[in-house]
């Protein structure tokens, strides 16, 4: 291979692996997002010493550069005003100094007090290349995540017709349907009921569309990166059901958004008894407009789709409404032809992100496998970890708290002997459920049986990554 | 006079020990709500109440032929779906014919034709969601219209129909049957 092909990314040949060709064309557009993000960034590493580390990060190298370059020119007086580049999206630039300890830094308050992000981050949110703009979606940077909580401003994103600009003092939501008193209220109203707060992922039951048949992204952004964890505060449903009163016989309530959209789906209404929430907060202030502001509902354990984003009303039925998005889309069409509809549950997952897909670790030694475990139906009970392709599996460290249908962050300490290894975890939650692998996930449902890859939803397979004798890090999955 | 108001806890509710809150009620023997908020109006509610169900809920007065349908949709709906309804890949508009009885094998093509279980759903999210870039504009009688064109170039109903609320609920997709409930967990290795 010449050193031209080596810098070029590859990816495997579709056309062998008999695809069907709305499938193909999503796993192309996944590929092209991941590939623009990666070929960004191999560019800022050619220029930067920084690439052979394990968390390379060229955009501290070239600010420093900048900053370096500017004072040497500043002291010469050779060059008046250095071009910066552009600080990353929610950072904003200064000029770093030479010694921050000798001379005063920024005044305090004059970001207008709100804060942003350091200027030397730049983690950001892919966009896969769908044909719009409006209906689209992102995913969420895993391998630089920490912790459990998703940065609200990193939490993926799936909009169907943009993100709306909402007056909160304009918004209200109506309940009506199977009720005893329809009701109108406020977002002030909302605010009034006895609040309550939790931790949650929101997965998208499409997290991992490209990996059914082969290994296919190359990082865990792109084959995980679908889920987020926020803390979400917001009224009980059953507050609210409480409040209007439904009637008997209701069994359904279509929940329903104010975007262009005017998305909606049909809800099981023990779900809405049981642990539902009208969420207006997120991390601790209020939701993003791109996650629903100035209200969402919030369905834990369930795939991302249901939890409507700028809720504007909710119908309480004896009935599904079987609206587009639990018919034509997010049902899975298994072996025999037939599709299941109303898969609502995200099952236990989970993934390494650190080592993940196009790392590279410098050489034998120590090294902290971590990662993420999350299941819909409670807590993560064990996460196990092999360094050797699933032939033998270990307890990792759970970081706590432990918490029903949230993201669990695992850590396992590992010693590298330069060998290429395989890694992989598997979660088990409380039900005693145990994350499977993708094989016996496509055994039951048919993706090598006759329906060939019928389905882009709900895949929660195991995720392995290879080590290479070299340090680096691809894509492994199937091979556990 | 003092009433104890509790929020219920039903099912596996996550809130975390029932709160007690002690509040005079005066006016409303026996009414353990909040009473936050307003009534709705009738008009408020049909303003948004657009949601049509498949058991034919929900359908507005209206009508419309497949001949004024075939206007609407050179109009409305051609420049994204294709003249022929072939979907035009490069404005993200999906096919909405073909593809009969593909749902499963190597071809599977999704369409209104060959995947959507109810004539409900296209009439419902053509007036929610349509067309991309006016959506919520079109008539009920243009809704009627283009559905009856669609379904017909489906091969679902013939060139003379006239679909409204009545003709709507009998429409028969080509794959009612093709849709299960959720089986998971299907697979079973617990510990």
């Amino acid at each position: 291979m010449t050193k031209a092909e080596n810098s070029e990314l590859t990816y495997p040949d579709l056309s062998k692996l008999d695809i069907p060709k709305d499938k193909l064309e999503l796993m192309e557009g996944m590929k092209d997002a991941e590939k623009r993000a990666l070929m960004a960034r191999k560019a800022e590493l050619e220029e930067c010493e920084c690439r052979e580390g394990m968390f390379p990060n060229p955009v501290a190298s070239r600010r420093s550069f900048f900053a370096g370059a500017a004072a040497a020119a500043a002291a010469a007086g050779s060059l008046p005003m250095v071009a910066r580049a552009a600080a990353p999206p929610g950072a904003k630039e200064f000029e770093v100094p030479p010694d921050p300890t000798k001379e005063q830094g920024r005044l305090t308050n004059d970001d207008g007090g709100y804060g942003s992000r350091s200027q030397f981050e730049d983690e950001v949110r892919w966009r896969f290349p769908t044909k719009t703009k409006e209906s689209s979606w992102t995913m969420t940077p895993l391998a630089a995540g920490m912790g459990m909580i998703t940065p609200s401003g990193l939490h993926f994103e799936r909009h169907h017709g943009g993100i709306p600009t909402i007056n909160p003092a304009s918004h209200s939501l109506i309940v009506h349907g199977m009720c005893d008193t329809p009701k109108k209220y406020s977002v002030a109203d909302l605010k009034r009921f006895p609040s309550d707060s939790r931790i949650n992922f929101i997965e998208c039951s499409g997290n991992g569309l490209t990996e059914f048949k082969a290994p296919y992204l190359k990082t865990v952004q792109g084959t995980h990166g679908l889920t987020s964890n926020s803390e979400w505060t917001g009224v009980p449903l059953s507050t609210i059901l409480d409040e209007v009163g439904v009637k008997p016989g209701a069994a359904w309530i279509l929940a329903e958004g104010a975007d262009a959209a005017v998305m909606t789906r049909s809800v099981p209404i023990d779900k809405a008894w049981s642990d539902a929430m009208i969420a207006y907060g997120q991390n601790g202030e209020a939701l993003r407009p791109e996650q629903g502001y100035p209200i969402r509902l919030v369905l834990p354990g369930y795939e991302g789709n249901t939890h409507i984003k700028w809720l504007r009303r909710l119908e309480i039925s004896d009935k599904p409404f079987q609206t587009r998005e639990e018919t034509s889309k997010y049902t899975d069409v298994v072996k025999d032809g037939k599709a299941r509809q109303f898969s609502f549950t995200m099952e236990a997952k989970s993934v390494i992100t650190f080592p993940s897909g196009e790392m590279k670790l410098p050489g034998p030694g120590f090294y902290e496998i971590t990662g993420l475990a999350w299941s819909g139906r409670g807590r993560v009970k064990d996460v196990e970890v092999s360094t050797d392709g699933g032939k033998t599996w270990h307890l990792a460290s759970l970081q706590g708290p432990i918490l029903p249908i949230c993201h669990t962050r695992f850590r396992f300490p590992w010693m590298w002997d330069g060998n290429p290894a395989l890694i992989a975890s598997r979660c088990i939650d409380e039900t005693g459920y145990m994350q499977p692998t993708i094989a016996s996930i496509n055994e039951v449902r048919g993706v090598n049986g006759h329906a060939k890859f019928a389905s882009i939803y709900h895949l929660n397979g195991i995720m392995a990554w290879a080590i290479g004798a070299d340090g680096s890090v691809v894509n492994a999955a199937h091979k556990v | 006079m003092n009433k104890k108001l509790t929020v219920p806890s039903r099912g596996a509710t996550v809130v975390a020990g029932a709160f007690v809150v002690t509040l005079s009620f005066a006016a409303v023997a026996g009414a353990e709500t909040f009473g936050f908020g307003t009534t709705p109006t009738e008009q408020e509610i049909a303003a948004i109440d657009i949601d049509v169900m498949s058991d034919g809920r929900g359908y507005p007065k209206g009508s419309g032929t497949v001949a004024q349908g075939k206007e609407v949709y050179a109009s409305k709906c051609a420049a994204c779906h294709g003249e022929n309804m072939e979907g035009v890949k490069e404005a993200g508009g999906a096919a909405l014919i073909g593809g009969r009885g593909s749902i499963g094998t190597p071809k599977t093509k999704k369409t209104v034709e060959s995947y959507w279980p109810y004539a409900s759903t296209l009439f419902d999210y053509t007036k929610r969601a349509m067309p991309f870039n006016e959506p919520g504009s079109l008539s009920n009688d243009e809704i009627y219209a283009v559905s009856a064109y669609i379904l017909h170039k489906a091969n679902i109903v013939d060139a003379n129909a006239t679909m409204n609320a009545e003709t709507m609920s009998k429409v028969e997709m080509p794959n009612k049957d093709g849709f299960i409930p959720d089986p998971r967990p299907d697979i079973f290795n617990y510990r």
